[in-house]
């Protein structure tokens, strides 16, 4: 008996659309004032918000992208999942609790707690929207390669009603259900992302009689690369001189250069990811907001730790060849490996495995594209229109409203982005979300909770330095021109990649905190009667739910 | 709140407030530089030691590996030293404060 996996597959994903449709639909009827629409009432527990904020942040780069890359890169797959999971220290010890002590809704809030609100504010939004439409559009892209793969497909018509269909459900969730409906959304979607990957990592370690050594040793033997085990193979690597035949010193620094750039971006961005800030005001006190951190560290590491058994589980079973032939990006290593553990292509339990993590990896992408969509229209909203454009005198009805009209704006804006962006490479929009965020939210966000003398003009400046750094430094780099993986061919001879790293980070985020020092210290404002407000607000919780009263 | 405008700077001037602000950067900022140190070191490692972290220890498990497990295991134990401090000192030192602001502003 042959069974379709891509009717299994699409029945799947029906369903899981139905339930979570009738999940928002049910959330908004709970929602009791405007409000909600940006923190879901606020009373979400530390665990529920630990879960959604796992189930907003573990994308299908998450997913797809680091068990592909394990699967053919072998060792620095992984340095992926370690630079994920440590930057939430950032978020648990400097950010989480004085953030929700502090705001009520957007990352501006925080940001303009003590500074001329206009400006600082247009910053916040223009980089929030920055950062979450640069991750959205990998989201995207990604949603419509996986489509086109499980369902097979290959025409690019195809492919664009996918876009279509996951950009129609995102603002479906997020006009809706707001940020109640988003986070159920992302809970129910983080258990079934854990279920499935210990599902078949517990498969994969039974292959090889849960030995971790032996599963490397089979991954290494299947590679046919005797290295594959040892970081270098993708990151940092030691380049050849072809003329010469001997290691090109420069070129071999770079390269490794390039590898703490992005380790920088990794382990600095998650801090500054504003759909990730803005979870921490879905839990009423700064207890609840760390406990939230606990439990997304706890779901975040184990399922990272599962990443090497799926990558190299991937490896070792499907082979490096097989997936090159299905995808050159290796994104779909972890649907083959599920096909495989099932038995194989054409049996019932593959075809039954596939369509399982086939729909699971859908409902990984239409989570995260919600929380972006949502932290989007919010600062648009509540940063944009209510503070800079209505200076205030919006009611939280108009503001809402507001809102949802941003969401629909979002959401047009990127399908029409993604489908123009279908060829680009998806893990370098992911990193470029992180080197942005870490460059123009991160120090302005730190500096902000934590230095006295901080000021307008040194928000103001550290959040532009920081984006105009990033996004310049990536326009001359690599990765726009004049590499073999370039967005513009190298053969059309449109070459300006005089910036030599892929990664921003390594220049762009000292420039932020530096230029938040610089606009600091060259203008005369003080604020430190709103300093004390703040700091006290931030470390102790006192008038919580009233904060920014402006 | 503008019926009592000094008290959040009082607050932030008393001795109170100073213990629980030191108690917090204290425990929060060596951590932070910590963990950040230990992480970039592992980076540097399996950038420019590659013949050290590719030596095998347990079968075919070299040190990058335990390099990369053992930062999964520190940032565990962090997390659980932060919340011990937390729960012990900070929570007990900052509900004190809130309350005593918390009435000042006629909350």
């Amino acid at each position: 008996m042959t069974i379709d996996h891509t009717t299994l597959s699409s029945s799947l994903f029906i369903a899981f659309v139905i339930v979570t449709l009738g999940v928002v639909f049910w959330a908004s009827r709970q929602n009791k004032q405007a409000t909600d629409f940006y923190n879901g009432g606020g009373g979400f527990s530390g665990f529920q918000n630990g879960l959604a904020i796992a189930g907003d942040y573990m994308s299908a780069a998450s997913f797809l992208g680091i068990a592909g890359t394990i699967a053919l890169f072998g060792y620095d797959g992984f340095l992926y999942s370690i630079g994920f999971l440590v930057a939430w220290l950032v978020a648990l010890l400097l950010i989480a609790e004085p953030l929700r002590n502090s705001g009520r809704f957007t990352m501006g809030d925080v940001l303009a707690f003590r500074m001329k609100q206009r400006p600082v504010r247009t910053a916040a939004a223009a980089s929030t929207v920055v950062v979450s439409v640069f991750y959205l559009l990998a989201q995207m892209v990604g949603a419509g390669a996986l489509v086109a793969l499980l369902l097979g497909f290959t025409d690019s018509t195809a492919k664009n009603w996918v876009i279509v269909g996951v950009g129609v459900l995102m603002i479906i969730y997020v006009t809706v259900g707001g940020m109640r409906g988003t986070t159920y959304v992302q809970i129910i979607k983080a258990f079934l992302l854990m279920t499935g990957a210990a599902l078949m990592t517990i498969m994969v370690l039974w292959q090889f009689n849960f030995n971790i050594s032996e599963l490397l040793g089979s991954a290494q033997a299947a590679s046919g690369n005797p290295d594959f085990l040892q970081p270098g193979q993708k990151f940092g690597k030691d380049i050849i001189d072809a003329a010469t035949g001997q290691i090109d010193q420069f070129a071999s620094l770079m390269s490794k250069l390039d590898l703490i750039s992005l380790a920088l971006a990794l382990v600095l961005g998650t801090a500054g990811l504003p759909h990730i800030l803005i979870r921490f005001y879905t839990v009423p006190t700064s207890k609840a907001a760390r406990k939230s951190v606990n439990w997304a560290i706890g779901n975040i590491g184990a399922f990272y730790l599962m990443t090497i058994a799926l990558g190299f589980g991937a490896a070792a079973l499907v082979g490096a060849d097989a997936i090159l032939a299905k995808d050159k990006a290796g994104n779909v290593a972890a649907p083959m490996l599920a096909e495989h553990l099932g038995g194989g292509a054409g049996s019932v339990g593959g075809a039954v495995m596939l369509a399982i993590i086939g729909a699971i990896a859908f409902a990984t992408i239409l989570a995260v594209v919600a929380g972006l969509t949502l932290a989007s229209s919010s600062s648009l909203a509540h940063d944009l229109y209510a503070n800079v454009i209505k200076k205030g005198t919006a009611t939280p009805e108009q503001e809402v409203r507001v809102a949802r009209i941003a969401a629909f704006i979002i959401g047009g804006f990127s399908i029409a982005l993604a489908i123009l962006a279908q060829g680009l490479n998806v893990a370098f929009l992911v990193a470029l979300a992180f080197a942005i965020a870490a460059s123009a939210n991160l120090p302005a966000v730190l500096m902000s909770l934590f230095w006295k003398e901080f000021n307008t003009r040194g928000a103001v400046w550290a959040i532009y330095g920081g984006l105009i750094a990033a996004v310049g430094l990536l326009a001359f780099s690599p990765v726009v021109s004049g590499g073999a993986t370039s967005l513009i061919p190298s053969d059309t001879g449109i070459i300006f990649n005089w910036f030599p790293l892929s990664n921003p980070g390594l220049i762009s985020i000292p420039f932020g905190f530096f230029m938040g020092w610089l606009g600091t210290k060259t203008s005369n404002e003080k604020n430190y009667a709103k300093y004390a407000e703040l700091e006290v607000r931030s470390l102790t919780g006192a008038d919580i739910g009233k904060a920014v009263s402006h | 709140m503008s019926q009592n405008p000094g008290v959040w700077e009082e607050t932030q001037n008393s001795a109170e407030f100073s213990n629980l602000r030191k108690s917090f950067r204290g425990f929060a900022f060596p951590l932070t530089i910590g963990f950040l140190s230990w992480y970039f070191l592992y980076i540097l490692l399996t950038a420019f030691a590659r013949d050290f972290v590719s030596i095998k220890v347990i079968g075919n498990v070299n040190i990058a590996f335990i390099l990369g497990l053992l930062q999964f295991v520190t940032t565990f134990l962090i997390m659980w030293l932060y919340e011990r401090h937390s729960s012990k000192v900070l929570d007990k030192a900052s509900d004190e404060i809130r309350e005593v602001v918390d009435g000042r502003l006629g909350k």
